[in-house]
């Protein structure tokens, strides 16, 4: 398996009038080619930062320490081209005042240095794409005039109009009500696998996770817990903290 | 007689030219110490439903009996005395409390308004309230900006608790909450049941929480109910359309 990105003793801390806050610490992972790949935690475990820190989104302030290598690029890759991000609020990643289409049209014009007119009708295939109806009256509306569901379709269709390799989806369903998420994760397993992208499922929810990823790693208060194979981590997990989130999931059957 | 008689509950917003019905002929009942879960779709009128019981919206239609008084039909002065038997807890704790009033103020105001303690009274009530939440009483001086979300969650559920209700409505209660903290506080709701016997109306979108908590679930669909029954029932073998995708849609652990 190819190694896409090498996590080696990585950290994130912040620092405020000498008081410093560690987000993470520590880190050994790799992220394989071509793999779902969850991370799993609860707030204050370092999840976002993680995600932030592969997307190359960290704030300027944030102190890094050990590595992020690359070896599945050539270059350091760019958020957009190489790396579509899709966040759990779409009303704040999307422009308001811009239509739809034209925002999704942007990141192709930018991204795959497509003119106005290709730009706009590859728009228009990613609106259907992630299967909105009337894709034409879609790119023209606003966001505010779709529903949640339909808001995050479009994020997903900007997150993937540069054709990147890696798609990283940070809580993307955790607004959304039991039966839309159920949709958006299958939506998004079916783009990740049509186009071959890798898929980095950053989630609170440990059975939502395991619906959809082939490895599951479990985050901490900023340290990785546990990884290992969906199936391990779910049957077999080691770590008592692994088990206590899987307690905690409320089972709809007996 | 049912602790609450809901029936014919109707509300409609104007949208552009059409009209919408939030909720649309609404009827069900809860009695004491029972948890009545309403579950549906984002946009199906589970959170007017709240609104409509707890009198901070207005109905267009509808009757709403509280131990068999009519709510629609007090006067102000007796509604607010009525309030205190009646309570709400929403999703965001840090929306619906003061977030820069301490820990102790937010629970004692509803003493203030709805008993007639003395101060030592109201202090020392307080500081039961905080271990029926299982909260540290010398939490009482910190704002509630500086506590974690699930103590402000604990905090809400105090102050619900203040005024002795018999009805305490949760409208997405646990619905942000980490899983953990979550676990512990739908085993605090249903402790605080068994001692007070205070009946739940409990509001969620998560099927997996109506099977933990709920004695009945009614789905709503479009503003309308269109199912009701045991939850244990319901959720293994929902009749309705909208039932049958939630519990389909529900993220289940593989299994071996």
């Amino acid at each position: 398996m190819t190694v896409l990105a090498r996590l080696q003793g990585f950290g994130v801390s912040y620092s405020r009038k000498r008081h410093a806050t560690t987000a993470l610490a520590n880190i050994d992972l790799d992220l394989f080619a071509g793999e779902k790949l969850a991370i799993i935690g609860e707030s204050g475990s370092g999840k976002s930062t993680l995600a932030m820190a592969l997307a190359g989104l960290l704030a300027p302030e944030a102190q890094q320490q050990g590595t992020i290598e690359w070896p599945g690029y050539s270059d350091q890759p760019q958020p957009g081209r190489d790396i579509g991000f899709v966040f759990q609020d779409p009303g704040g990643s999307l422009n308001p005042v811009m239509t739809v289409g034209s925002t999704i049209a942007e990141v192709a014009r930018v991204n795959l240095g497509l003119d106005r007119a290709s730009a706009s009708q590859s728009a228009h295939d990613l609106i259907a794409r992630v299967r909105l109806p009337d894709p034409e009256r879609i790119a023209h509306s606003y966001p505010h005039q779709l529903s949640g569901g339909q808001r995050q379709r479009v994020a997903i269709a900007a997150a993937i109009a540069g054709r990147p390799s890696l798609l990283i989806a940070d809580e993307a369903t955790s607004a959304l009500d039991t039966i839309v998420q159920a949709e958006i994760v299958a939506l998004i397993r079916s783009l990740v696998e049509a186009d071959g992208m890798t898929l980095v499922f950053i989630s609170h929810d440990i059975a939502l996770a395991a619906s959809l990823a082939d490895r599951i790693a479990v985050f901490r208060s900023g340290r990785l817990v546990e990884c290992g194979d969906t199936r391990t981590i779910i049957q077999q997990q080691e770590d008592a903290y692994t088990r206590q989130l899987l307690d905690a999931h409320l089972a709809v059957e007996a | 007689m049912p602790l609450l008689a809901v029936s014919g509950l109707t509300k409609r917003y104007r949208r552009g030219d059409t009209l919408v019905s939030a909720a649309d002929d609404v009827s069900f009942t809860i009695e004491p110490a029972e948890t009545l879960a309403l579950v549906g779709p984002s946009g199906s009128g589970k959170s007017t439903i709240a609104r409509l019981v707890t009198r901070l919206i207005e109905p267009d239609a509808g009757t709403i009996l509280l131990e068999g008084t009519n709510l629609r039909a007090l006067k102000p002065s007796a509604l607010r005395a009525m309030r205190g038997r009646l309570q709400i807890v929403f999703q965001d704790p840090l929306a619906a409390l003061n977030p820069r009033a301490t820990v102790g103020r937010v629970i004692e105001d509803p003493l203030k308004i709805h008993t007639r303690f003395s101060r030592g009274e109201r202090r020392s009530r307080v500081a039961s309230l905080l271990e029926r939440v299982r909260l540290d009483p010398a939490l009482a001086s910190r704002p509630i900006h500086e506590i974690s979300g699930g103590q402000r969650q604990r905090v809400a559920i105090a102050r619900a608790l203040a005024s002795s209700p018999t009805l305490i409505v949760l409208d997405e209660a646990v619905s942000a909450l980490d899983v953990s903290v979550r676990a512990e506080i739908l085993q605090l709701l249903k402790r605080i049941q068994r001692e007070t016997r205070v009946a739940y109306f409990f509001i969620t979108h998560d099927l997996g929480v109506v099977r933990a908590m709920a004695d009945r679930v009614a789905v709503l669909d479009g503003g309308r109910i269109v199912e009701t029954g045991l939850a244990s029932e319901v959720v293994s073998n929902p009749q309705s359309e909208i039932g049958k995708a939630l519990v389909a849609a529900a993220p289940r652990l593989p299994r071996s």
